[in-house]
């Protein structure tokens, strides 16, 4: 009885909350010694952590494969901001408009799809036909500025508004430093609940899954409709933050595919890993930015930017936080998704079995 | 034993583009009781259990759990119904522990987390992967996987269990303590058991009622000793020796 129980908690050991405590404390004192340029560097590193974040509880979680999450960034950017433009309406009253509008369009989406039985690939191509779709209607919408794009006053950088996300950025990095650790938190709680169990059994075999008695098109539903409303909170922030939105930049694919990278180079499933991934990407990026300028080859920062992604996923297909983690002694975080063994391998041994004897 | 059947299969038909994989079969699972469904490779012993779970719709026919009509239901209403079912071809939850897949299972029964660990890691305990508890569960051999397949479905604490085939490649040893399990579960919980197998030394010991299929069709149904000395049975059986290479199983 014992020996199993103690080592399922060996991946939790003391040495975890020390080092999460060690981490919060740093990132809480950033502001103190980081100069501008660093601080907006790591605005967005906590940008890219919460999407990623937000995004890895459909895809890592519960296995859904969205390549459209800018729609639920441009529904949050594009609620919040237009309500404050027209009415003077507090971003905080216009995110839950657009998390309530971005996690509707996550269920209408999500229910349209699993219905149907729309899944993997297809349910992706679909979430990406959505996004572009909103694209194609906000560059046709002028109460929200069409295509010429939709603009906030700029803000008084002195003092800080919270109420109205009017300040400096110093408040955004505190603000999105908050939101990382509640979805840090609330995917803990989630992954240690029913729910959290029941979408990774739906990740690892659906048909498995049914015949536990889970409800697979409600579980789907609600990753898409969590994941979503989570999502329109970062668009909030975006909005405010840069002041100017266009239906071409907010809704890119780009964005969409851009989003994804932390949690799958950091370790998809895992609670820390979007993170660790976030850091890693935005560093990379920037310093590819700086290093490329002075030499002055169009494309070259792209390039190796996908040279080292590449590198990355074949060196360390599930990531780079269960690796590290291991190697701290943090033990990895819960349940990486996919069984590395080749279905091939299984039905051969199947196969191999002796049918039976008198 | 009860008047009323746990289970009660009425001319259930399934066709696969003009194959008929189930061509009007009915039987009847007692209360409590072990039933065999046996017959040789093809034969249309994993598409009842498909049809009873809900993974298939019947074309004809009824199914009826403790006298409700359960026919056409989802596989997950079925298996809220009461009815678990394991897969010939195993389905672990491969990235997860072989805890957490039987916790999965579990969790049917109670939110509580705490809880739900005990109850799984009690009956990991009964079916000898307790040691293997924080294993990744594509981390197991065949058979340990097979038995992971029983753990799971036995955690959502069902009426009816359908095992299908879970003691291929088991040592005798192993089946012999397969077949101590499955009965003192019967006995202990009342747990009713309709199971396929090839493993004959299995089924002799299990069970109280054998059903004979061949291409789709019911063939013989009776107590373990009459059916084993059925003529029609040791035809249908010897006659698929050939086809199959001699991969299927001679009764007694
Ligand atoms: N999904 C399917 N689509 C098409 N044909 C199928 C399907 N499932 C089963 N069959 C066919 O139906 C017939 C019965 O198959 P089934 O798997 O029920 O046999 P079985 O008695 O379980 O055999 P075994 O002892 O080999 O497990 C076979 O001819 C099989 O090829
Ligand atoms: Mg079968």
């Amino acid at each position: 009885m014992r020996a199993p129980f103690s080592s399922l908690f060996a991946g939790r050991p003391r040495r975890a909350p020390a080092a999460l405590a060690l981490f919060v404390a740093a990132m809480a004192a950033m502001p103190l010694v980081a100069g501008d340029y660093l601080l907006s560097v790591l605005i967005l590193v906590l940008f890219a952590a919460y999407l990623a974040q937000a995004w890895n509880i459909m895809m890592g979680f519960a296995g859904l494969l969205s390549i459209g999450h800018a729609l639920y960034i441009g529904i949050g950017a594009y609620a919040s901001a237009a309500l404050f433009v027209h009415y003077g309406t507090s971003p905080w009253i216009g995110m839950l408009a657009g998390v309530t509008i971005a996690a509707l369009a996550g269920a209408a989406i999500g229910a349209l799809s699993f219905r149907f039985k729309v899944g993997g690939v297809y349910f992706a191509l679909l979430t990406i036909a959505f996004a572009e779709f909103t694209r194609i209607l906000a560059d046709h919408f002028g109460w929200i500025g069409a295509s010429s794009g939709l603009f906030l006053p700029v803000a008084n950088r002195a003092t800080s508004d919270v109420w109205h996300l009017r300040g400096a950025p110093v408040m955004f990095y505190y603000l999105l430093l908050a939101a990382v650790l509640a979805l840090l938190a609330l995917g803990r709680l989630l992954l240690g609940r029913r729910i959290g169990y029941y979408w990774q059994a739906i990740r690892e075999d659906e048909e498995a899954a049914k015949a536990l008695g889970i409800d697979v098109f409600r579980c789907k539903l609600a990753a898409v409709t969590l994941s979503a409303g989570l999502t329109a909170v970062a668009g909030v922030f975006h909005a405010f933050y840069y002041n100017n939105l266009y239906p071409e930049t907010i809704f890119a694919i780009g964005r969409s595919v851009e989003l994804m990278l932390p949690a799958i180079i950091g370790g998809l499933g895992t609670l820390f890993g979007p993170i660790l991934g976030a850091f890693l990407l935005t560093g990379l990026s920037e310093a590819l930015t700086n290093a490329t300028a002075d030499w002055g080859i169009d494309g070259l920062k792209q390039l190796l930017y996908g040279l080292v992604l590449a590198i990355v996923v074949v060196l360390r297909p599930d990531g780079i936080w269960p690796w590290i983690a291991a190697r701290l002694g943090l033990g990895a975080a819960p349940h990486p998704p996919a069984s590395r063994v080749p279905p091939s391998a299984r039905e051969r041994s199947e196969g191999a079995l002796p049918q039976g004897q008198p | 034993m009860t008047a009323r059947p746990l289970l009660a299969v009425d001319g259930i038909a399934k066709r696969f583009r003009g194959l008929r994989a189930v061509d009007g079969v009915g039987f009847d699972v007692p209360q409590g009781g072990i039933v065999a469904l046996i017959g040789p490779n093809g034969a249309g012993k994993t598409t009842v259990f498909n049809l009873i779970a809900g993974v298939y719709r019947p074309d004809a026919g009824r199914i009826f759990l403790d006298g409700a009509d359960i026919t056409g239901l989802r596989p997950d209403q079925i298996c809220k119904a009461g009815i678990a079912r394991t897969f010939q071809i195993v389905r672990p939850f491969g990235g997860l522990s072989v805890l957490d897949n039987v916790v999965v299972g579990a969790l049917r029964q109670t939110a509580d987390l705490a809880a739900a660990r005990r109850a799984a890691l009690a009956i990991l305990e009964r079916l000898g992967l307790a040691a293997k508890a924080a294993q990744p569960a594509h981390a197991l051999t065949l058979p340990e996987r097979k038995r992971l397949e029983t753990a799971r479905a036995l955690a959502t604490r069902p009426k009816l269990l359908l095992l299908d085939e879970v003691m291929a490649g088991l040592r005798p040893v192993e089946i012999d303590g397969m077949v101590a399990v499955l009965t003192a579960l019967c006995r202990e919980t009342g747990l009713t058991i309709l199971l396929t197998e090839h493993v004959m030394r299995a089924v002799m010991a299990l069970s109280h009622k054998i059903v004979v299929l061949h291409h789709g069709q019911k063939i013989c149904e009776g107590p373990p000793a009459i059916v084993a000395r059925d003529p029609q049975v040791l035809r249908s059986y010897l006659g698929s020796v050939g086809r199959h290479g001699g991969g299927v199983a001679v009764p007694c």
